[in-house]
């Protein structure tokens, strides 16, 4: 899809915030990596929630009680759909990816034991590492991991060597954060079953640019957060397939995610609910699904196209730069672009491009064991989305070079 | 007038003489770029004050009733920032350290500089720069 068919102007003013000014410039936002803009479909969904239906859900038997829930049930259907889940009880509605992690990760602590052995890849946000230290704490299971190459790529051969009847589990995302690596999840997926361990997918970073179909990929969990997919934050989902979800414990207790409550007993509901306790996030997941809705209006073979032409013009841009770093130079890549350039603080380059309204990401973007591998402070990310332009790119080359002159 | 005031009130005259936020930075780039503010001894791991992403090394003794303070970042604009708080605190008198503040970075434009959520590592060591400056308050008395 070139620019001139996929209709840029028209969908730039889907989104509202993309008409303000940063520092008396035109603002560039190029930080869609760490959130998404919102298109006003979303916006309104969230406005009409709390304008006409607001109340809680599953319960009431009032006529807003049910049109939320109608309305919150709707969304999730909207997801499974898009994820391909076989059931609609395999969405779970989450806050986020994180919380999605910890709800697998504490489920297992029931599953694995000491000795045996949970695999993470070396492109991982590092605050993701944390709930599998603790399970292991807890479990005596141990942590290995898969390591990475110079291009940002996991090292498969490695992989294949750590992986044996002791691996339980396998996390890794789907998109690298920090790099905007595509991992080659299939083949991992399929090496994982053989040995009969689980496979856990961040699929945070790919959700906005790659429509994954669980069923196809015969993942065991998937979770992703509204918030860069165009959606609301504090929301997200999990998915699972049946049987896990069954398997697992419930992750808290509380209201909606109870059968039967005595002080002697207390029986489980049934999926999703089960893992799903106290009143959700009602509006954020019917806006989510309104956001699923807006992408598929455009479509993620368009919007992949799109931004690989982003990526591909972007590289070239920034490449004719003097002392032009990119970290992340896998041919299979989502558009995002992490460099340095030499003797230059990234920093320093983030201030100054603010200063001339463009919103890059800069610092070790929580994966620091990425920029320990390159034995760099941090980079400077600049994460593409659909809405962005190539004269977007201009500006932001442009910017570069001037923070360049001044930092030399 | 105390002397931290009055350093603070030259500094806003210099930064008056500019016409917009580049040569500003311009300016804070040459005093980063331009002073040797640390012994490279003391670019230790005790003295890294961590912000997320640049960081900045404090030292600090006294010399006779004054403290002196260096430091160090290995990012040019917060260097640049360092040299202007160093050129405000160092040299004085535990006393005049605690009771200054630094409401003059606001009128030099660099306000954004010194929010807690920057994560450059400043807002820690101004805190860092009055804590050496009550202990030897302390150590006085």
């Amino acid at each position: 899809m070139k620019i001139s068919t996929m209709n840029i102007e028209k969908i730039r003013v889907d989104f509202p915030i993309l008409s303000r000014k940063v520092n008396g410039h035109p603002l560039v936002y190029f930080d869609n990596a760490a959130t998404s803009q919102t298109p006003s479909t979303v916006i309104n969904a969230i406005v009409d929630y709390y304008q006409k239906y607001n109340a809680n859900i599953h319960r009431g038997v009032h006529t807003l009680s049910q049109e939320a829930t109608e309305a919150y049930e709707e969304a999730r259907e909207t997801i499974r759909a898009h994820f391909n889940a076989k059931k609609k009880e395999e969405i779970i509605f989450t806050s986020g990816t994180t919380h999605g992690i910890n709800l697998v990760a504490n489920g297992f602590a029931s599953e694995i034991k000491k000795g045996e052995e949970i695999l993470v890849s070396a492109l991982e946000h590092h605050s993701n590492i944390v709930p599998w230290q603790m399970l292991c704490q807890k479990t005596g299971a141990k942590l290995r991991v898969i390591p990475m190459t110079e291009e940002g790529e996991l090292d498969m051969n490695t992989f294949y060597d750590l992986l044996s009847e002791k691996t339980k589990l396998v996390f890794l995302n789907h998109v690298s954060n920090a790099l905007g690596t595509i991992n080659p999840i299939e083949e991992i997926i399929q090496k994982a079953h053989q040995k009969n361990a689980a496979v856990l997918i961040d699929g945070a970073q790919a959700a906005p640019h790659i429509q994954a179909d669980v069923q196809q990929l015969d993942v065991d969990f998937y979770v992703v957060s509204a918030h860069k997919m165009c959606g609301p934050t504090g929301v997200g989902i999990l998915y699972g397939k049946e049987e896990w979800l069954n398997k697992l414990p419930p992750y808290q207790g509380g209201g909606e995610m109870i059968d039967q409550v005595s002080f002697e007993k207390t029986t489980y509901a049934g999926l999703p609910h089960k893992f799903e306790a106290g009143t959700p996030n009602i509006c954020g997941g019917i806006a989510f699904g309104k956001a699923i809705d807006y992408l598929h209006e455009i479509g993620f073979d368009t919007i992949a196209e799109y931004e690989h032409e982003l990526l591909t013009y972007a590289t070239e841009k920034l490449l004719e730069i003097e002392g032009m770093k990119i970290f992340g130079t896998s041919v299979k890549k989502t558009a995002v672009i992490s460099f340095n350039i030499e003797g230059m603080h990234p920093y320093d380059i983030g201030t100054i491009v603010d200063k001339l309204g463009i919103a890059v990401r800069t610092g070790h973007h929580c994966a620091q064991p990425i920029m320990d591998y390159y034995k760099i402070p941090g980079t400077v990310r600049a994460s593409f989305s659909f809405y962005n332009t190539k004269s977007e790119i201009d500006s932001f080359v442009k910017a570069v070079k001037r923070a360049k002159i001044m930092l030399s | 007038m105390s002397t931290i005031k009055k350093i603070q009130e030259e500094i806003v005259d210099e930064f008056a003489m500019f016409d917009d936020w580049m040569q500003r930075y311009e300016y804070m780039i040459e005093l980063g770029k331009s002073l040797p503010i640390i012994d490279e001894q003391y670019k230790t791991e005790e003295n890294i004050i961590k912000g997320c992403q640049s960081k900045v090394w404090v030292h600090a003794n006294m010399e006779d009733d004054k403290v002196v303070f260096t430091a160090d970042s290995d990012a040019v604009i917060t260097k640049g920032i360092i040299a202007i708080l160093i050129r405000v605190f160092s040299n004085q008198s535990p006393k005049a350290i605690l009771e200054a503040d630094t409401d003059f970075i606001d009128e030099i434009g660099l306000k954004e500089h010194l929010s807690p959520t920057r994560a450059n590592g400043l807002v820690s060591m101004i805190k860092q720069l009055k804590m050496y400056a009550l202990a030897y308050q302390t150590k006085v008395e």
